[in-house]
């Protein structure tokens, strides 16, 4: 027998819940929309709640239905994406799309070579935790679709990232998602691709035809849209295969921006315990590394797993540096400054680089093409790694901005 | 209910619970004339020579004390939430049918929930007091047949000093006590640290009841507490749960947006110049105003800066400080861990002190202002730095005002909030309840930036060329309704009924709290 009132739910309820809600759509007959909230913040944003509900129901033409709200202080983008996901669990054919207008704050592009020295982990289902994570100055910010995100909670997740992407401001981080594994990932894509998403992390890439699947879809719904922002790609080698085929897929599309490398999945795929000192990895590591700078690009580590473990958080850094590295995973916010510490240039390298960059604009300024220092002749790769060095050392606070106007007149 | 405008332009009653009362002036501008109030003369006659003072029970110390319907208790909170005596008290005061008790504690507790069915048969007429969670919800709902009074820590001395409020029995909880009476919280399993709250009680009530759990041969040492004060000195086996009077360790939070806030503060007091070679702060006992400590220790040790004295709401954190040589001494106005509680009973240069000492405005001075920068929380903060500390946007009461208000005369008061709680935005156009007029609240530190007192103009030079984010308490309010989705509603007040009021530390009414409508 048919069911008479259809009926989906979306959110958390229960009292740890803050910063979220739960939502109920039942479809009735008749008795137009009635709406019953339980909000916390009830006495103060009540008629918004409302209001956001109601003109949800007219976006999808829900002419009958009892609404039910339990909100613990969600933010109208999260109540938006509860709403949807409900409703679209009642009709997933409908292709309508409830889109909240982007933050005037979020039309910002990225680079190619962009500092991607942080990027901090966002589970894509936990929404009290996007306001504040530009704040905390990573590189970039990364939704998580995958591994962090339970799969009862995978189609909701991604009207909240959705949401986030257009609603919440990240101060200028780049913005960064990680799909799922394909094929789901490419469904992933047009939820994101639409809403100046930077960068797409494919997870457990393998090969270059998972790179190229990304791009192919990503092309289709740009073209369907009107996109012409240029989004990166950043593959994700979780496996041995993928250690293998690290150069193939470095190479596998112009819109690979970098390489980097999961450890705790690949520790498992080659079975063995991750440990600290990571002499397991060691090979896979300097492989992704050796790929991605044959290729052109930037090699970016995994990320450190204890949360309370700073002193070995920096040592971890030091070391991915030292490897050849230029970028951490974190997945918490106090983990930002310690990896930007970690990496910042020594005063050593700073000497050298101020050295090298006065040297460039020496050479520029008598218009010859050929940069000397004493007897020594610099190449442009040089040259570059030491504009990164001083950008590195300004941005850490241990070279000021206008160096080379008090360096010169110092000579 | 007469309500006046002060001068804070906030409507305020003329009278309450029978009392005239004088609306606020303005910051230093009430000046009360006369003498203080005095205790009884005593005489030893009437107390027993061997000094042993010791009673049954509770309830014969109160009926010797000849308790009777309308009489003012006193207790005190450095139990805090592990206060079982309090609740006892009232069963007991309950039992021998005594009705309309004015309940004179220093603070109350969640545990205090207990009370209100005391307040509901009118055993207890009004708290004057802090009204904390589940007190509050019940007072905000209009439900206690009087009127609540919020007082400082600063203030409640005040208001006995002055007269405003006269004990007729205090009911001092005594971790340790001598038969005579002496008594300290740094001995004992219910240990608790200093009983500072206690000394005015015991001065000028009329009468006074030690209520112990470890009662020693005379003479307890240190006496925190007189036995010259002291009529009756009771014997129980517990006073309360020791693992809510201390916690074991003070955690500090994990929370990366507070821990942000935190390392501004430090930022802030180090660009401001407020950190420097002989300063002093006082520190809270839990979330950002603890959690900001150990970034100013390490600019402290990095700096070679040491401070003359710290005040607290004593932790391990502020232990550390002087164990590690970076401060002369702690001046603790209470102890919220059991590394605090080993300090002050090992460490002379740990001293517990008193709201007489630390807060009372009319005395000749006090320690609040001399210090250099109190950090402290605040529930709402408005755009013209105003602050409240008592009720929340939604108009409900939940906190008492402790001795925030008496930190604002600090030479530096900096506000530790979040821009917005969940969905609260934190800025608002204008505070709920008035707790402390905004100018005296120099810098308000948020996770979005810190907004600095225009009337602060040295300040503003003084982190001029910092990386602070500095910006106008307009401009982060603005972003945060933003990210709220808008300005707040105002939520349904009851303006003719007023539930309680808010004092300032001079006794005049800076404003009222009003009933909450569903």
């Amino acid at each position: 027998m048919k069911t008479e009132f259809k009926s989906g739910k979306a959110g958390k309820r229960g009292d740890k819940i803050r910063s979220d809600c739960y939502l109920e759509i039942k479809l009735t007959k008749s008795g137009g929309i009635k709406i019953s909230v339980q909000s916390k913040v009830g006495s103060l944003y009540g008629k918004s709640i409302n209001e956001l509900i109601f003109d949800m129901c007219k976006f999808f033409e829900i002419k009958n239905a009892n609404i039910y709200l339990e909100d613990y202080g969600a933010l109208p983008f999260t109540i938006a994406a509860r709403f949807e996901a409900a409703y679209k669990s009642i009709c997933p054919d409908d292709p309508r799309e409830y889109l909240l207008p982007m933050n005037k704050n979020n039309f910002y592009k990225t680079e190619k070579d962009n500092l991607r020295r942080s990027r901090l982990y966002l589970p894509g289902n936990e929404p009290k935790y996007f306001p504040n994570a530009g704040l905390h100055k990573p590189d970039a910010i990364i939704f998580d679709l995958e591994d962090s995100v339970p799969p009862e909670e995978k189609i909701a997740a991604r009207y909240l990232v959705r949401n986030a992407l257009r609603a919440v401001d990240f101060y200028g981080a780049e913005r960064m998602v990680r799909i799922n594994q394909l094929p789901m990932g490419l469904d992933d894509l047009y939820f994101v691709v639409p809403h100046n998403v930077h960068v797409i992390l494919i997870p457990k890439c393998e090969s270059a035809m998972n790179v190229k699947d990304v791009e192919e879809e990503i092309n289709i719904i740009k073209a369907q849209q009107n996109i012409f922002d240029t989004i990166y790609l950043m593959p994700i080698i979780e496996s041995a295969l993928g250690v293998i085929k690290a150069y193939e897929i470095a190479t596998a599309s112009d819109l690979v921006c970098a390489l980097t490398i999961g450890l705790e999945d690949y520790t498992a795929d080659i079975g063995v315990e991750r440990t600290i000192e990571g002499k397991e990895s060691f090979y896979a590591r300097s492989a992704i590394i050796n790929s991605a700078k044959a290729a052109g690009i930037q090699a970016i580590d995994s990320v450190f797993s204890d949360v309370n473990d700073m002193e070995g958080l920096r040592q971890s850094v030091l070391e991915a540096k030292a490897l050849g590295f230029e970028g951490k995973g974190c997945i918490h916010p106090r983990q930002i400054k310690i990896v930007h510490e970690a990496f910042a240039p020594t005063q050593n390298e700073i000497e050298k680089a101020k050295k090298i960059i006065l040297a460039f604009e020496e050479a520029k300024k008598q218009g010859t093409g050929v940069i000397t220092i004493g007897s020594k002749m610099i190449d442009a790769p040089v040259v570059k790694r030491a504009q990164r060095i001083i950008e590195l050392a300004i941005k850490n606070g241990l070279l000021e901005d206008g160096w080379m106007k008090n360096e010169k007149l110092s000579l | 209910m007469k309500l006046i405008k002060n001068a804070a332009n906030r409507l305020v009653p003329s009278e309450v619970n029978g009392q005239k009362q004088i609306p606020f002036q303005g910051i230093g501008k009430y000046k009360p004339d006369g003498r203080k109030a005095s205790p009884p003369i005593k005489s030893c006659i009437d107390y027993p020579s061997n000094g042993n003072k010791v009673v049954k029970n509770l309830k014969d110390a109160l009926k010797k004390c000849g308790i009777k319907d309308g009489m003012t208790i006193s207790t005190h909170h450095h139990l805090r939430d592990g206060d079982t005596l309090t609740n006892y008290l009232f069963d007991v005061i309950h039992s021998l049918g005594i009705k309309n008790i004015r309940w004179f504690p220093s603070a109350s507790f969640p545990i205090h929930e207990h009370l209100i069915q005391y307040l509901e048969d009118g055993t207890i007429h009004h708290i004057e007091g802090s009204m904390n969670g589940p007190l509050g919800k019940f007072v905000s709902e209009g439900k206690m047949k009087g009127i609540g009074v919020l007082r400082s820590h600063g203030g409640r001395y005040q208001a006995i000093q002055d007269g405003e409020v006269h004990i007729d029995i205090a009911v001092i909880a005594a971790p340790t006590a001598d038969p005579f009476g002496n008594a300290n919280g740094v001995y004992g399993k219910s240990a608790c640290g200093g009983l500072g709250f206690a000394l005015a009680d015991s001065q000028y009530a009329d009468k006074v009841i030690v209520v112990t759990d470890n009662l020693v041969p005379f003479p307890c040492i240190p006496w925190q507490i007189l036995g010259n004060n002291v009529d009756y000195v009771v014997e129980v086996e517990s006073l309360g749960d020791p693992s809510k009077i201390v916690s074991g360790t003070t955690e500090i939070t994990k929370s990366p947006d507070r821990l942000l806030i935190a390392e501004y503060i430090a930022e802030f007091m180090d660009a401001a110049g407020i950190m420097k070679e002989g300063f002093s702060f006082q520190a809270g006992a839990g979330g950002t105003s603890l959690a900001f400590i150990p970034f100013l220790k390490e600019k402290m040790k990095s700096r070679g800066v040491k401070a003359r004295f710290v005040r607290g709401g004593s932790t391990k954190y502020l232990v550390e400080l002087l164990e590690e040589g970076l401060t002369d001494y702690i001046l603790d106005g209470q102890t919220f861990d059991l590394e605090g509680v080993r300090s002050m009973r090992e460490n002379p240069n740990h001293i517990m002190t008193s709201p007489f000492v630390s807060y009372n405005y009319h005395g000749k001075g006090n320690i609040a202002s001399m210090v250099d920068a109190a950090i402290l929380g605040a529930t709402e903060v408005d755009i013209n730095f105003n602050a409240n500390v008592v009720t929340h946007s939604d108009g409900y009461l939940l906190h008492g005002i402790g001795g925030w208000q008496n930190c604002l005369f600090s030479k530096c008061t900096i506000l530790a909030v979040p821009s917005f709680r969940d969905r609260i935005p934190i800025i608002v156009d204008e505070v709920t309840t008035l707790c402390g007029p905004g100018e005296l609240i120099d810098v308000i530190i948020t996770e979005r930036g810190i907004a600095i007192n225009p009337k602060r103009k040295d300040l503003i030079n003084a982190v001029k060329k910092s990386s602070l984010p500095i910006r106008s308490i307009k401009d982060i309010q603005k972003e945060v309704y933003e990210i709220c989705g808008g300005k707040p509603q105002k939520p349904k007040l009851n303006k003719n009924k007023v539930v309680a009021i808010v004092k300032w530390v001079d006794g005049t009414v800076l404003d009222s709290i009003y009933k909450v409508e569903n």
